[in-house]
């Protein structure tokens, strides 16, 4: 084989090894990742994605720090089972504003694409704080210091900013009020006409019933209360199948 | 004087740290650059109490660098080793955090900080640590080249744990970018870029310096691991950090695309770290170790081109039936079929090395290991590409399958070649007649091997129940299990592959204790390995 015979150059030359190395290595990356961000139906048009509340956003700091992912999914797939069991199943767009994603590859624990809303806010805090006692055989470990730690607010607008540099739509408006907004939202009986003109279906309340402190606990129920809620599915259903 | 600039520069490094940590944005930034410090500190005191100045009357003796420099690679080994058994460690107390969950301690010991501290301990303290060890041995070697650029090396190993520590203690603190294998925030993330950079330099260097006309084969698979990891960490790892003191950083990317990024990056963790670079260890040490030369050139050249260029498109399979589009999905899977034969082009390459050498088996069982590493290698790069067949995926995906196939991965393939690499590394390293003790290494191997059978099948078994029950229809209709049904039908299974690791993880503590008798010159009395010959019968019995 007179092309093997070739390869003599390329293994006597370092520089040569390195240059075609690394242009197989290139291609493959090149072709399926950039046209995702060009091709025009990656991401379909859907009603209701806006980014998320200052307090959902630590919620979801939260779910990422303790690692949450690593039993749970957020993608729902398209098949009987899961979209019966779960929901409907996930469209791109739901985690258009996800820097990172969240959409995990393991299921020890369920799918929570679409928990928003499934359960009280009693439910969660309780199954944080111990999840045996309501689910019996959960493996689930124990999260109850969330509930006795205070949620870092400060200068919390930075994180808005982070978010803006990498293309989520936050206006300087919800950047100025974020630490606001974060008690806010926690505060149904406060001022929260502003909170809410800047996040269509939003959930104002005190999630983990203790009203005297803003704590983590209150972020992450707040973040798993709004997940898969924000889309209109019916809107969308009834348009899916139009060809 | 010696190790004055370096001695200078770590305290100056201290300080910095400290400065950082005082003026933290927020509390896990200011405990993890603390610990930052605090390492820091105790480098700077070493160092500096080994500043050499030179004598008033003359100049200090010059350091003799005319052999290869080894020093690095013994280091190497035993921090393979010791990171090696904390990540077998980590991984049996997860795996029994699944049995019991009252063994979770919160916040810091919680099943959800754990698992990056054991998957990263893993395969980027052991796998990397024996990676940067044996690619320090071998391009030697294979150049009869000294490592180039001096103390560089050394550089890369300090820097190398400096980045372990860094990534380890930050998961604990819950610091992590939620990216699967990429988990460490950006400043860590930028450490290790410059640490990798200096490995690149001194591995190039010293294949540029060679006195072979040839690059011998295994360079060419470390080389391109160590090129294809630096380009995954950049791209993959690209973020918006939230202030510059602080510890959170936002993805560059969002939802479809930052999806297929992460794992692009994350199959090709697989597939260059775990795959390209051990190849590499495989093929100096196979034939080496039985003395015999490597079965095919030409099928070198043809796998290796094939597998790195191929290895690359196979991330989508992880996304299956996900929102990232149908035709990336299909192209993944494509390809993921594909890359099965340059993957067993290694495996035939390794095993037919042993040609003329089986016999060898009978009575040495680092070659034992060797052909068991190449087996599991085999097999399981024959269930990746069934696994990412869609209709297969579809059952697979979510469930402990795919954990039961990365195991058979990493312990039975890149577990079992490491350990043969070390144990034919440590006597040449410390210039020992032999190794503590032969037997030892054979109870290793088949605690290693019980262990990894026993994992795999238990999470065969635990995987397709599971995926099945998910999917499970009675006669109405209805869908037959609730979620937790699904999971308390596989405690038998999670306490099975627990006992699993711990057998894998007690052989590797026998060789802990072989190598470490080994290191001290002690010579076990033991009888060989393989008894008396068999003599075949060549005549029939009258």
């Amino acid at each position: 084989m007179a092309f093997l015979d070739q390869h003599k150059k390329l293994e006597r030359n370092v520089s040569l090894l390195f240059v075609f190395s690394l242009i197989a290595v290139l291609i493959g990356g090149i072709v399926e990742i950039a046209p995702l961000f060009y091709v025009k139906n990656t991401i379909e048009k859907v009603e209701g994605m806006r980014p998320y509340t200052p307090l959902e956003l630590a919620g979801r700091n939260i779910y990422i720090r303790e690692g949450c992912y690593l039993c749970h999914s957020q993608m729902i797939r398209p098949f009987r089972d899961e979209v019966e069991r779960y929901g409907h199943y996930s469209l791109a767009a739901e985690s258009m504003y996800d820097h990172p994603f969240q959409w995990g590859s393991k299921r020890t624990g369920p799918d929570l694409a679409r928990v928003g809303g499934r359960y009280s806010d009693e439910w969660h805090v309780q199954h944080l704080i111990k999840p045996q006692e309501v689910v019996p055989e959960s493996i689930m470990p124990s999260y109850a210091f969330l509930a006795k730690t205070s949620l870092d607010t400060k200068g919390f607008g930075d994180h808005l900013i982070a978010n803006k540099m990498v293309g989520v739509p936050y206006s300087e408006e919800m950047i100025k009020n974020a630490v606001a907004d974060m008690n806010a939202q926690v505060d149904p009986d406060g001022d929260t006409d502003g909170l809410a003109s800047r996040y269509k279906k939003i959930s104002i309340r005190n999630f983990d019933g203790n009203a005297k402190t803003l704590t983590e606990m209150d972020a992450l129920v707040a973040y798993l209360q709004m997940l898969g809620t924000l889309v209109d599915l019916k809107a969308y259903q009834q348009q899916e199948n139009l060809r | 004087m010696r190790n004055g600039t370096e001695a200078i520069i770590v305290g100056i490094a201290t300080l910095l740290a400290a400065l950082a940590a005082s003026f933290a944005n927020d509390s896990l930034f200011q405990a993890h650059v603390w610990i930052l410090t605090a390492v820091l500190a105790i480098t700077a005191i070493i160092l500096f109490r080994r500043v050499e100045f030179a004598p008033s009357n003359g100049s200090l003796p010059p350091v003799d660098t005319s052999g290869y420099m080894d020093g690095v690679v013994r280091y190497g080994v035993i921090a393979t080793l010791f990171w090696g058994i904390v990540g077998f460690l980590v991984g049996v107390v997860i795996a029994s955090q699944l049995s019991w969950p009252e063994l979770n301690i919160e916040p810091w010991f919680n099943f959800g900080r754990l698992r990056p501290l054991h998957t990263s301990a893993v395969i980027f303290a052991f796998g990397g640590n024996a990676l940067i060890a044996t690619s320090f041995y071998v391009v030697q070697r294979t150049s009869r080249a000294r490592l180039f650029g001096g103390k560089l090396a050394w550089f890369v190993f300090w820097g190398y744990q400096l980045f372990i520590v860094m990534a380890a203690t930050g998961y604990l603190l819950g610091s992590t970018q939620s990216r699967e294998y990429a988990e460490p925030e950006w400043y860590v993330d930028i450490w290790l870029t410059i640490v990798w950079v200096a490995y690149l330099v001194v591995f190039v260097g010293t294949i540029m310096r060679r006195k072979e006309p040839h690059i011998y084969v295994a360079n060419w698979f470390y080389l391109s691991f160590i090129i294809t990891v630096a380009m995954l960490h950049l791209v993959n790892n690209m973020a918006v950090p939230v202030s510059f003191l602080g510890s959170k950083s936002y993805s560059l990317f969002a939802g479809v695309q930052d999806a297929l990024t992460q794992w692009w990056y994350g199959h090709n963790a697989v597939g260059f770290f775990l795959t390209a670079g051990f190849l590499g260890m495989m093929y100096y040490f196979v034939p080496k170790q039985a003395n015999r030369p490597v079965f095919s050139y030409r099928l070198s050249i043809l796998h290796f081109w094939a597998l790195i260029f191929l290895y690359i498109w196979a991330g989508p399979h992880h996304l299956h039936y996900t929102a990232l589009p149908d035709w990336a999905q299909n192209l993944g899977m494509v390809f993921s079929i594909m890359l099965w034969m340059p993957s067993w082009g290694g495996m035939i390459n390794g095993l037919m090395t042993m040609q003329g050498a089986w016999d060898k088996l009978r009575t040495d069982p680092i070659l034992r290991m060797f052909v068991i590493s190449l087996a599991f290698y085999g097999m399981s790069t024959f269930e990746g590409p069934v696994m990412a067949i869609k209709s297969v995926n579809s059952l697979s995906h979510y469930t402990d399958w795919t954990i039961g196939h990365v195991h058979s991965g990493a312990l039975g393939w890149n577990g079992m070649v490491t350990f043969g690499a070390i144990y034919y590394l440590v006597p040449k390293l410390w210039n020992r007649e032999r190794l503590y003790s032969i037997r030892m290494i054979n109870w290793h191997l088949w605690l290693a091997t019980v262990g990894i059978v026993i994992y795999a099948a238990v999470l065969w078994v635990a995987g397709i129940t599971q995926g099945l029950m998910w999917r499970e229809y009675d006669s109405q209709g209805f869908l037959v299990n609730s979620f937790i049904e699904t999971v308390s039908a596989l405690h038998p299974e999670y306490v099975m592959r627990a006992f699993g690791g711990l057998l894998y993880l007690s052989g590797a503590l026998i060789m802990a204790y072989n190598i470490w008798r080994t290191i001290r010159g002690d010579i076990r009395k033991e009888v060989p390995m393989g008894g008396a010959a068999f003599i075949p019968a060549t005549a029939p019995a009258e």
